[in-house]
């Protein structure tokens, strides 16, 4: 019998009666009746099975073929990737793309330049004699024997040079090694080399891959905004410093010259906005090239001859009478003196044992005026008598001279003035800037403090920032008069070197031997030159510090700032002065506006 | 009464085993597996070396052995296709008692050769896994009982073989073993799912077999590893996948060159799972869609001749087999472009390794057995599409 059922499955009971009794009626063996009827009803249901089956096979099949084909495509897709370094560090992309660093006229000072890395795939080389005596014709300053051992190591990856010019990327490429390979990474670019070299800092580069390298700020600005100079959500935007770059430029050019012409081992330089604090100009001699910038010196005793330690910021030094207006505007605040007052200045003085005595003997008595033109320690230790130390200390602490500056430099938190005690003694030799020491910067805000009406001044670096006036420190009048006694120093006082023709300058003269051996060193002073301009209406603070300079004038070696600092800061303010907007007043200039030649 | 089914190889009196063997089998099949191992050996010529050169033996060790285990696996495929399905039904059935035995003598004399479990058992001159061999027989087993089921007097087939599946699952969990005790039961699922029963129980065991996985993730730290490498959104570019990757890569469309891939030199699992990267590297993305070519082919190729079997176990049986084989492949090469999780597979034919080529030479002898031509049921069909028609 055949297995077609053509009517699809009908269900037959399995004892149909009637047939069962029709089979017995003929004789016939029921059972095979029931099995054929089971018989059936499997072919049917199989049958129905099949087809069902049939259809999830065709299904099942389908899919299948599916999944290879999705293989298939991973494969393509994988295969048609740009092909990437298989082996060698693991590669992180770096953050690209660090903020340039501009001054306030928009200058570049900091920069980025696409440049090209060397790499070598030692197991990749076919010839590495060849190759070293090929990179080391092209590359003077490499070692071949480096290089030798480098090529003989077990990797693909290692290093042979991070930053290529494209000259030399051409040159290794001509030679035909192989084995050597080449990425494209940035550099941190100084274009104006060394000048402010100390408050940009420096970089350092973390090489990462062929590919990508990291720059970290290692000093300065580039360190202390590190965060915020690789911060991709400020991409685009520079970082705009208060620096001039013209000013800057000026101030270390002069600066040079100064430390050359008295033979000082260093020298710092500050410029300062007084009614905000910027910062126009910071120097610090000797510096460096921060596109390659040297290692610090770790022993403080070689401190003084580090190119890239910071004078004007970290360099605490004693800044001797330059302090001395301080005293006197703090007794004019408190109305203990007149500027005409007279002042005893008949020395040696004696204070709780101690002697004071001055450069020159002034005579009996000074004004106050004169004890500031002339310098006298005698009259302005008398003066602090009448303060007394701790109201001097409060004053000195309300200019900013006694605590860390703010300035953001990493290397202002480094520096701390320092002042280890306050009795008498003490107080009246800090009235003339001895036994305390802070930094030029230091110096500089506490001027321009006097320089504004009285304001104190929060130093800064970064442009564009609201500046409010700081609590008032000194009364404006008290900051006038000040500021004429520092005009009548450079007028006829001991500054008379740093008098421009045309210009009001007042300043104040300090200097101080540094500590030596058993006490004060004579001929090793620290010559310092702080002065406002112009005393008409003050604006600028110039803060010039000469490190052991001297000059032999008339026959005599000259060691004080009068002779060492003063001129340096003249020459200064003499071409800064145009660059900054002040016009000369010349004398004798008629009303038809024509100078007089 | 005479079989007179549309279809039907006209019986021959006298005819020999060998040509009605000859006249019956699905040549194309056999010629597209003999293909997948000549391009098994090829790689084996290029990833196999650095092996032998780690194990201190000749160059091309691992190739003559691969070759030699190649005949032991052609042998027995053949002799299997030559069988009627009742033999071979026997022969999976002695061989899944073999391997349950092994399986369970694991703890006792098992080995892990230097990896994560214990899946392989030590015999002289070579290790077994015997999950390989469980694998084939429990389809077999699950096939036949849910045949069986099918019967208007049958036993409760699909119930029984459920336990049985599931006794089994158990076991290779225990080991732990997730991936393969997860094939065993997804192999019981198609067989259940291609028999034509109801979709319901099926929803619910998957639904099952998923609240498991979740609880192994949670318990087992080799698993949830693995689970958390392949969700990683970063490959990262030391571990076996990031070579495979790279080595896809470097291949492009027309491979490296003879030899001139680098990848069996990096991954130690080059020879076998990861050979697919190799031959990518080597021989490019058209040798890759070669190889996929011909293992869609084998596995759409029986399913289709299935389609027309009247025979439930034999349709069963074969159609999972296949699959099985399939599945194989799919897991193999999905791992190696990041479809899938990692999870050590051989390519069957292709990977190195003689347990592998063995087992897969029993799978597809039994395949090739059951997907013999014979009577076919599709008659019918034929017939009510003409009704159709007219």
């Amino acid at each position: 019998m055949t297995a077609i059922h053509p009517h699809g499955p009908t269900r037959v009971p399995l004892r149909p009666l009637a047939r069962i009794l029709h089979a017995r009626a003929t004789g016939e063996n029921p059972d095979r009746i029931e099995a054929d009827n089971i018989a059936q009803r499997r072919e049917q249901m199989r049958d129905t099975l099949r087809r069902k089956s049939a259809r999830r096979l065709t299904l099942v099949a389908a899919l299948s073929v599916a999944g290879f084909l999705l293989i298939g495509q991973r494969m393509w897709a994988i295969a048609n990737e740009p092909l990437a370094e298989p082996t060698g560090p693991a590669t992180v992309v770096a953050a690209s793309g660090r903020a340039d660093i501009l001054d306030r006229n928009g200058t570049v000072l900091a920069m980025n330049m696409p440049t090209q890395s060397l790499f070598a795939d030692p197991l990749a080389m076919t010839d590495p004699e060849g190759a070293a005596d090929d990179l080391v014709r092209i590359f003077p300053d490499l070692d071949r024997d480096a290089l030798l051992r480098l090529f003989a190591s077990d990797s693909h990856f290692e290093w042979v040079r991070p930053h290529l010019s494209a000259e030399q990327r051409q040159a290794v490429h001509d030679t035909g090694q192989t084995g050597l390979g080449f990425g494209t990474r940035e550099m941190r670019f100084y274009p104006n080399g060394p000048v402010a070299a100390h408050l940009l800092g420096g970089t350092r580069v973390d090489l990462k891959s062929a590919d990508a390298a990291e720059i970290f700020g290692t000093a300065g600005v580039e360190l202390e905004f590190h965060n915020w100079l690789s911060d991709p959500a400020n991409a685009g935007r520079p970082l705009v410093t208060t620096l001039d770059l013209r000013l800057q430029a000026i101030v270390e050019e002069v600066l040079e010259g100064g430390v050359a012409l008295t033979g000082s081992i260093g020298a710092a330089a500050v410029l300062m906005h007084a009614p905000t604090g910027e910062v126009l100009a910071l120097a610090s001699l000797p510096d460096y090239d921060p596109n390659d910038r040297p290692v610090p010196v770790r022993d403080p005793k070689l401190a003084g001859t580090d190119p890239t330690f910071n004078r004007a910021v970290q360099g605490v030094y004693e800044l001797g009478s330059t302090f001395k207006i301080f005293t006197v505007a703090q007794a004019l605040d408190l109305n203990l003196v007149e500027p005409d007052t007279m002042i005893n200045t008949r020395g040696p003085m004696t204070v709780a044992g101690a002697r004071i005595s001055d450069f020159h003997d002034y005579g009996p008595a000074l004004t106050v005026s004169n004890v500031i033109v002339k310098s006298s320690n005698v009259g302005t230790a008398r003066i602090a008598g009448l303060i007394g130390p701790e109201r001097q200390k409060a004053f000195l602490e309300s200019l900013g001279l006694l605590s860390q500056s703010p300035l953001e430099m990493p290397e202002a938190r480094t520096a701390r003035p320092s002042a280890p005690s306050w009795g008498p003694v003490e107080s009246a030799t800090i009235s003339y800037g001895h036994g305390i020491s802070t930094t030029p910067l230091h110096l500089a805000a506490a001027y321009a403090a006097i320089a504004n009406g009285g304001h104190r001044v929060t130093p800064t670096l970064i442009a564009g920032q609201r500046h409010e006036p700081g609590p008032q420190v000194l009364r404006p009048e008290v900051a006038a008069a000040a500021t004429e006694m520092l005009r009548q120093v450079v007028d006829h006082g001991t500054a008379r070197n740093a008098g421009v023709p045309g210009y009001n300058i007042g300043g104040k003269t300090g200097t101080a031997e540094k500590p030596g051996v058993g006490g004060y060193d004579e001929d090793a002073n620290i010559a310092t030159f702080a002065s406002i301009f112009p005393t008409e209406a003050p604006e600028y603070v110039l803060v010039v510090s000469m490190d052991e300079g001297s000059l032999f004038v008339n026959g005599a070696t000259e060691r004080t700032a009068g002779w060492v600092a003063a001129p340096v800061a003249g020459e200064i303010l003499r071409r800064i002065a145009p660059l900054l907007g002040l016009r000369p007043s010349i004398a004798g200039a008629d009303a038809s506006g024509v100078d007089r030649p | 009464m005479t079989e007179m089914v549309y279809g039907t190889v006209v019986p021959q009196p006298n005819e020999a085993i060998l040509p009605r063997w000859w006249r019956t089998v699905d040549k194309p099949t056999i010629v597209a597996i003999l293909l997948l191992f000549a391009i098994g050996l090829l790689l084996g010529f290029a990833a196999s070396p650095p092996l032998a050169e780690r194990t201190g033996k000749d160059p091309f060790f691992y190739v003559e052995r691969q070759a030699l285990y190649g005949c032991v696996a052609f042998t027995l495929m053949f002799v299997l296709s030559m069988q009627p399905p009742e033999t071979a039904r026997r022969f999976a059935l002695t061989l899944l008692a073999l391997a349950l035995l092994g399986l369970l003598a694991l703890p006792v004399v098992g080995t892990n050769l230097g990896k994560g479990a214990v899946r392989w058992l030590a015999l002289p001159g070579m290790t077994l896994q015997p999950v390989e061999f469980v694998k084939p027989g429990m389809l077999v087993f699950s096939a036949w009982l849910i045949a069986a089921s099918y019967d208007p007097k049958g036993p409760p087939g699909k119930l029984a073989s459920f336990a049985v599946t599931l006794l089994v699952v158990g076991l290779l969990a225990l080991q732990p073993d997730f991936g393969q005790a997860s094939l065993v039961l997804a192999g019981w699922l198609v067989l259940f799912y291609l028999s034509g029963a109801s979709i319901v129980p099926l929803v619910l065991v998957l639904g099952l077999a998923a609240a498991g996985g979740v609880l192994a993730y949670g318990m087992s730290d080799h698993f949830a590893g693995r689970i958390d490498g392949y969700f990683a959104a970063e490959v990262d570019p030391r571990s076996q996948i990031g070579y495979a990757t790279d080595a896809i890569r470097s291949g492009g469309f027309f491979g490296a060159g003879l030899g001139e891939g680098s990848v069996k030199w990096t991954l130690p699992d080059a020879h076998t799972d990861f050979i697919i990267a190799v031959a990518a590297e080597e021989y490019g993305f058209f040798a890759v869609s070669v190889i996929l070519g011909l293992f869609a082919f084998i596995v759409a190729r029986s399913l289709l001749r299935l389609r027309a079997e009247r025979d439930i176990f034999i349709r069963l049986a074969g159609a999972g087999l296949v699959l099985m084989f399939g599945a194989q492949a799919f897991i193999n090469m999905g791992v190696a472009v990041r479809l899938l999780p990692t999870k050590g597979m051989t390519l069957p034919f292709i990977s190195n390794g003689g347990s592998s080529l063995v087992a897969s030479g029993i799978a597809m002898g039994l395949v090739l057995a059951f997907t013999r031509t014979r009577p076919r049921g599709d008659i019918e069909d034929i017939f009510q599409r003409r009704q159709a028609r007219r």
